[in-house]
């Protein structure tokens, strides 16, 4: 206590000469190139919100097309001129909206705008530090995806269109700019998108990793960090050692695109023009790529799981289940992820050993999936359970990722992938386990920290109804897939119900696009709730939802450096809800033992003779007289 | 209030000499994943392989880089002595010896060239020989960039602490790409048959 007072004193001294330095901040370096962590979340969580509605009205596009094969619509020549001619979607844009739905969606919104925002918001605030280790590397990182999104989107203005060859950019299509419309400058785009957003992530990552390693405060050591910073942390180390090897392959490929090399391009003839390539593997990209590719859908879910994790545990007022657990799963996820890309290469010809070896190691990655589930269940289980909307869409994530995560296990089998691959039973499988269910993560986790962002709460009643409306037209939209994947309709085909023996599921795509519509509407109410909340919402109060972590402590006006005067010190790990004995249910982080002799455990102690020996002493002298009551 | 304003320094350097070493280890990545994509390659007909003996000038450019690092460790040394004019004649010689590195690649290339050993080649195991040894001098660039940030802020007597820390922000990165290029090297002598 009294290092502390000291402390106070100095602080009060240094204050002063603090308001002679104070810089005063204009509109730009406040609000545009902010070097402050929190201001740069807001920066990544508007622009993916932004990114996020571009690409929902991407998807309900072709969605129109897959319900309607046969019908125009005037307006939609109007608004996308010679992408729909007569009013009817062109095939080769239709590949586009798709290709560029998948890109957005995986690397805009659920790469950029989750970690981006949340790893920038919570790692500093929740670990306790004043900033990212490096404030100016932060910054560039969010510019850079700035511009990525920019030069993504600008590809809707060249004369032929986005890139059209699916988010994965298989060559030769990508490889030939002649291959298709989508081939030529689209793809150029992409690829120089691409770059830019890979060096933000890296620069992301890096700062993230960093931080969270090094700029801890004092009492944080790694077992007392909320799990969202383990989450961040992982997903971050995954960026850092997956990303590289996506711009290995893309270099290759823009060699191969620009240069004539051959490295993914083998004797190929185009519009009946024999290529000069000869000898090139396309197969090799593929094992670039998903070297990449298949981290990055762990990128995508874990923070979502990680905020989960907090924001469940907070709204059941429960410890979560099996915190150790938890980590061990994060960890073995984590792992498990670089050694099972195959599982997306099953039907390449790859030889059935080693896609033995691949469906053994994608069945394991469900064991510590099904763990953080389970623990999942169990804090829920019994507890005092508040359904704030933040709540709410953490359930829902639980929900998607198990319906998902089942089908994961028959995708995963190297034999039964040989029906299922490429069908809409994949679209589905991923669509529920890491589309919803990282976007309810990501929303959960706008809903829970609103307030730390904007110091205002959401409307509770808008956030209930875009709920139920977003989780029935989720299941709506991607449950049906499975059946139709099961038929065998491939992903991917602009009017596959033209086929007599898929025409059936004519009236399935018209189900489904209404409930696509649905959803996205839904989204107005939380738009609308989120807009009107920043200016308007009702002011909160520092703790609004009686939460343990750290950002909590943190006044609710934002200072660079986060706390004015000391950086709080961390005594007990961040899950102290409803411990027995004390007389509020939940335990900041920053309350030493010392202050809650009724509820201590004997395991609370287990590196603190001295404590233990304080705690039986006191026990000895007030226990009894608590059994005589 | 300056001794405040070092510790301050101090404690900002730690995390950022961090992120070079994470730094490496996304570049490491990189290199690894390059040099798995040859060998996926390679091994997938008999017909792809390096197949030609390297040209000597990639063993004078290892002879060269690996001197380049040891006169780095030297000016390392100076600096922490505060020997400040003999840091400086040793970063000279770094960035002599890295630019002569970066000249010797590039004759190298020509010996390729003049064996028949294109860039643009129906056995992309030979492309990648470029691939590797280009991908390897944009990083000898970046190092460089590094030794000249050391250089002037040596010159303009920067504090000590940055003027350590500058030299240890590109010693950590120069070694690296020196080892990394060990590791191109030997890779491609063990596949050159």
């Amino acid at each position: 206590m009294s290092t502390i007072a000291v402390h106070g004193h100095e602080v009060a001294h240094h204050g002063h000469d603090d308001h002679e330095h104070h810089h005063h901040d204009t509109f730009i370096t406040k609000y545009i190139f902010s070097q402050d962590h929190k201001m740069i979340a807001k920066q990544f969580l508007i622009t993916g919100i932004t990114m996020a509605v571009i690409a929902m009205i991407l998807s309900i596009l072709f969605r129109i097309q897959l319900a309607y094969p046969e019908k125009t619509f005037p307006l939609l020549e109007t608004l996308l001129g010679r992408f729909a001619p007569g009013g009817k979607l062109s095939p080769d844009f239709y590949l586009s909206l798709v290709t560029i739905h998948g890109t957005i969606m995986v690397f805009f919104v659920l790469t950029a705008g989750l970690s981006g925002t949340f790893s920038n918001l919570l790692i500093p605030l929740q670990v306790g530090a004043r900033d990212m280790a490096s404030p100016f590397l932060n910054m560039l990182s969010y510019w850079f995806f700035f511009i990525a999104s920019v030069i993504m989107l600008s590809s809707f203005f060249v004369q032929k269109g986005p890139a059209s060859g699916g988010w994965t950019i298989y060559p030769p299509l990508s490889a030939l700019p002649k291959a298709m419309p989508g081939s030529g400058e689209g793809m150029t785009l992409w690829l120089i998108s691409m770059i830019c957003f890979v060096a933000s992530s890296l620069m992301g990552g890096i700062n993230y990793v960093s931080t969270v390693l090094n700029m801890r405060t004092k009492g944080m050591d790694l077992w007392k960090m909320p799990l969202t910073v383990w989450a961040f942390f992982l997903t971050a180390v995954l960026g850092v050692l997956a990303f590289p090897v996506l711009v290995a392959g893309v270099v290759l490929l823009i060699f191969d695109r620009s240069f004539g090399t051959s490295f993914y391009l083998s004797e190929i003839v185009v519009n009946g023009q024999v290529m000069p390539f000869e000898g090139g593997s396309p197969i090799l990209f593929q094992h670039l790529f998903w070297f990449l590719g298949h981290p990055e859908v762990y990128i995508v879910i874990m923070p979502a799981l990680g905020i989960s994790s907090e924001v469940i545990a907070t709204n059941s007022r429960k410890p979560i289940f099996g915190y150790h657990a938890m980590v061990y799963s994060l960890i073995g996820i984590s792992v498990l992820s670089f050694i099972v890309w195959g599982h997306h290469m099953f039907v390449t010809g790859m030889n059935p050993f080693l896609g033995g070896v691949f469906m053994i190691t994608t069945l394991i990655i469900a064991v510590p999936s099904a763990v953080k589930t389970f623990n999942y269940l169990a804090t829920l289980w019994r507890g005092n359970i508040r359904f704030t909307p933040a709540m709410l869409f953490a359930i829902g994530l639980v929900s998607f990722f198990i319906s998902g995560g089942l089908t994961g296990i028959f995708l995963g089998n190297a034999a039964l992938d040989i029906n299922l691959h490429d069908t809409y039973f994949v679209v589905a499988h991923f669509h529920l386990v890491m589309g919803s269910a990282a976007i309810f993560g990501m929303l959960s986790g706008v809903y829970h920290w609103f307030p730390k962002m904007f110091g205002r709460l959401m409307d509770e009643k808008l956030g209930y109804l875009h709920f139920w409306l977003t989780f029935i037209g989720a299941y709506l939209v991607f449950f049906p897939m499975h059946f139709m994947g099961l038929d065998g309709v491939p992903r991917r085909y602009y009017a596959f119900t033209e086929f007599k023996s898929m025409a059936r599921w004519l009236s399935v795509n018209t189900f489904i696009t209404w409930a696509a519509i649905m959803s996205a509407l839904a989204q107005v109410a939380f738009l609308y709730n989120f807009i009107h909340s920043i200016f308007w919402g009702k002011k909160t109060t520092q703790n609004p939802w009686n939460s343990n972590t750290l950002e909590w402590t943190a006044p609710v006006e934002h200072i660079h450096g986060n706390w004015p005067g000391e950086i709080p010190t961390v005594y007990r790990w961040p899950y102290d809800y409803s411990k027995p004995g004390h007389d509020e249910d939940f335990i900041p982080q920053t309350v030493p033992f010392s202050q809650t002799m009724s509820s201590n455990l004997p395991h609370d102690f287990e590196d603190n003779e001295a404590g233990l020996e304080a705690q039986s002493k006191w026990d000895l002298a007030n226990k009894p007289q608590e059994e005589v009551k | 209030m300056a001794q405040l304003q070092q510790d301050k320094d101090k404690l900002n350097l730690a995390p950022k000499k961090f992120n070079m070493w994470l730094f490496i280890f996304t570049s490491f990545m990189f290199f690894a994943a390059l040099t798995s994509g040859f060998i996926v390659y390679s091994g997938g007909s008999t017909s792809r392989g390096i197949k030609i003996i390297l040209p000597h000038a990639f063993m004078y450019s290892t002879g060269v880089i690996v001197v380049s690092s040891v006169t780095l460790f030297m000016a390392s040394r100076a600096a922490k002595r505060l020997q400040f004019d003999k840091q400086r004649l040793f970063l000279w010689l770094t960035a002599v010896l890295g630019i002569a590195f970066f000249a010797i690649q590039i004759y190298g290339w020509s010996v390729l060239v003049k064996m028949g050993v294109y860039f643009v080649n129906p056995n992309a195991s030979q492309s990648f020989i470029y691939v590797f040894t280009g991908m390897h001098l944009l990083h000898i660039i970046a190092g460089l960039g590094l030794i000249f940030n050391a250089l002037s802020g040596s010159y303009k007597n920067i504090p000590q602490v940055r003027n350590l820390f500058r030299m240890e922000f590109a010693s950590i990165f120069w070694h690296f790409i020196d080892i990394i290029w060990i590791y191109l090297y030997v890779f491609l002598l063990l596949n050159q048959y």
